[in-house]
């Protein structure tokens, strides 16, 4: 199979066109998600399309124990792997601050989940001294809001957990890349107040693809979300703490 | 899932409501999931059609996955919220085609089969409903259900030109046809005035598998009804000059977005009458066939993106009527004296023949003429005007398009389609409270008047 890549979390729109970009250039895919109802139709699609090789499987990011066995049964039948996009994620809602049995979920998904994934897939990597990882975190995880911070502080651990990891596979040659989206309009987002400059997943789908080809380790999406964040980083706590975001 | 409540409008952007939109992305969340709900795929339909005031609108614009596409058979089976456009360059470079298309490609599966649309080709070939070999519909109940002109074809011959109104469209099942190349064949003829271009559509030894005519609508007296007729067919693949490379592959041409607005008064009778004069020399003195990417020559318009923003900001209607063979030259000639005696331009006028009237019950083609008119929405004399073309229609015993219509009466609409009765029996029968409603199916009372 032609240089297949792994997709973590098929099923979100952002997913889907990141997947639909790495197959028109020409690779085979493999869908890995939990709702057995949508991951067949995605494949279909991508299959139509673009004319490349599609495989899918049932993939619980929750169900660490799980987790060694799934990548080895996904090497076999894609014959090797060139590359992994990390892409589920669980939103939760403010309940998640206040509730910790809803806050455990987001931590679970967001974090715990992809820390266990990774690190098969990493161990797969290493020793091939090739291949890529791209995680996909978010702007949320770069400051605690009131809005979402348990969601933020999951993807700022993911975020961090990519870093070290970039740091360890450096000498093997295996790229890690952390894609940090805003606003992108998805399910996720729909019909949520207050949003701006909202990308669409085609365009953040593309530039994923785009970024083993590149040689930046973390990727704001669209690009100019890395001044937006370097202003908010800079708001000193004082004020910080004060604002309703 | 999130909605969003926001001011809506149809491709003519006339009416604007407000509706409250949800924008699925799996399958099974396409549900009526409220009292009132109208799916919506690309928002096509210039007036009122996929609106729903203070309701619920569904976009199936993510809903839009190519589920099976049999090369060797030419059969493709997709979600409903898949475009034209998206199908295209998967079909023609394995050499199949649209059986049927109309003049944007930028329209959904869906879309196509609930206004059952027609292309340049219907007096062959019918109408979208004609190819469908299956639906998979999802009624009121949440149930899924499939129909066909075999399976429950009382379901399906009501959904086909129903307008949304008895369920949702969850995947189409489409009979393509072959082609060799991805070029058409195109000739222009000139007609001085409406008998002519009546006699160059209606000449056996003209006519072609594509037929549409381009009208003048300000010319008057002795050239009432100028225009050029276009005829057309798929070019055949040794017929093409060896420059041109791979047949199944046209060259693409360039697409630009129209920016703004134009103020009311860029479209004016001498601006009209200057391009018509400008269009109908160029166009008129095509004297030879000539070759023309199918992009070009199906799809005009959708090089410019978001056309309709020239009629500025009150929008236009389309007014589209068929009037039956027997009466068709009386009848466009008494609609166009009619609008040029109203000093009213319509910068696009299209004059199509139709063959024969199919299977839907609320299907607009029937044997005929049918006839297209952009008119900008300025004032409210225009719609005087309109219930007077609704007359006229009516005396020659034709109809007016549901696709394109904002604001024909109950009354109209009950005399135009006989065939309401039968659809309602269905209806009533897979949606007995009428959840499937659009802010059109209430102002033509289909399913009961005004809601509350």
């Amino acid at each position: 199979m032609n240089d297949p890549i792994l997709i973590l979390g098929a099923t979100s729109a952002i997913a889907r066109a990141t997947a639909g970009a790495f197959a028109a250039r020409g690779h085979a895919i493999y869908l890995a998600g939990r709702d057995m109802d949508e991951l067949p139709r995605i494949a279909a699609d991508l299959r139509v399309r673009h004319g490349v090789e599609v495989r899918y499987g049932s993939f619980d990011a929750e169900a660490t124990d799980t987790h060694a066995a799934f990548l080895k049964s996904v090497i076999e039948e894609m014959q090797g792997l060139s590359g992994v996009v990390l892409a589920f994620g669980y939103l939760g809602d403010q309940i998640a601050a206040r509730d910790f049995s809803i806050g455990a979920k987001v931590i679970a998904a967001n974090f715990s989940g992809a820390a266990s994934i990774l690190s098969h897939c990493a161990n797969y990597f290493e020793p091939l001294k090739n291949g890529f990882i791209i995680g996909i975190s978010s702007v949320a995880g770069e400051r605690g809001r009131q809005s979402n911070y348990v969601y933020g502080a999951a993807k700022g651990a993911l975020s961090l957990y990519l870093q070290g990891l970039r740091n360890r596979l450096f000498p093997s040659g295996v790229r890690v890349i952390t894609v940090k989206p805003g606003f992108v309009d998805t399910a996720m987002t729909y019909g949520l107040p207050g949003l701006f400059l909202v990308a669409s997943p085609q365009d953040i789908g593309e530039r994923i693809a785009r970024a083993p080809e590149k040689s930046a380790d973390v990727l704001y999406l669209p690009w100019f979300w890395r001044y937006i964040m370097l202003i908010i980083m800079h708001i000193p706590e004082p004020i910080f703490k004060r604002l309703k975001l | 899932m999130g909605t969003l409540i926001t001011p809506l409008s149809g491709w003519g952007r006339y009416p604007v409501q407000s509706c409250e939109l949800e924008r699925p992305e799996r399958y099974a969340d396409l549900r009526a999931n409220t009292d009132s709900v109208i799916a919506r795929g690309q928002g096509r339909s210039y007036g009122d059609a996929a609106l729903n005031e203070n309701d619920r609108v569904l976009l199936t614009e993510r809903v839009n996955r190519m589920l099976d596409f049999d090369i060797e058979q030419g059969i493709l089976r997709a979600e409903a919220g898949t475009t034209l456009a998206e199908i295209l360059p998967v079909i023609v470079p394995k050499g199949w085609f649209l059986p049927v298309t109309p003049g944007t490609k930028f329209v959904s599966l869906g879309g196509c089969v609930a206004a059952d649309v027609h292309g340049k080709n219907h007096h062959h070939d019918g109408s979208f409903g004609d190819h469908v070999l299956a639906l998979e519909m999802i009624l009121a109940d949440g149930s899924r259900v499939s129909c066909s002109a075999t399976k429950r074809p009382e379901l399906f011959w009501a959904t086909v030109g129903g307008m949304g109104l008895t369920g949702i469209i969850g995947e189409v099942t489409l009979k393509l046809v072959p082609v060799t190349s991805a070029y058409m064949k195109v000739q222009n003829r000139a007609a001085e005035n409406l008998e002519q271009l009546f006699n160059l559509l209606q000449d056996p030894e003209q006519d072609d598998r594509y037929t549409v005519a381009w009208i003048d609508c300000l010319a008057s007296g002795a050239n009432l009804g100028r225009g050029v007729a276009m005829f057309g067919h798929h070019a055949d693949a040794d017929h093409l000059p060896p420059s041109l490379g791979n047949p199944l592959v046209a060259k693409p041409g360039r697409s630009k977005n129209l920016p703004f607005d134009f103020p009311g008064w860029v479209l004016n009778a001498k601006s009209i009458g200057a391009f018509n004069d400008f269009y109908f020399k160029r166009e008129g003195g095509k004297q030879r066939p000539f070759l023309s990417g199918y992009d070009a020559y199906f799809y005009p318009l959708d090089g410019i993106g978001q056309w309709n923003r020239m009629y500025g900001k009150r929008g236009f209607v389309q007014y589209q009527c068929v009037i039956p063979d027997a009466s068709a030259y009386e009848g466009i000639k008494a609609l166009l004296e009619e609008l040029s005696a109203s000093k009213r331009s319509s910068f696009l006028a299209v004059l199509k023949r139709l063959g024969a009237q199919g299977s839907g019950m609320l299907s607009f083609p029937l044997a005929g003429y049918t006839l297209a008119l952009d008119l900008p929405v300025r004032d409210e004399g225009l719609f005087g005007l309109l219930d007077k073309l609704d007359e006229i229609v009516l005396r020659h015993g034709g109809r007016v398009y549901l696709a394109k219509d904002a604001r024909l009466s109950a009354a109209s609409f009950r005399a135009m389609y006989p065939r309401y009765d039968e659809f309602m029996i269905v209806k009533k029968s897979v949606d007995p409270e009428n959840r499937f409603g659009s802010s059109m199916s209430r102002r033509l009372e289909i399913g009961g008047g005004r809601h509350e």
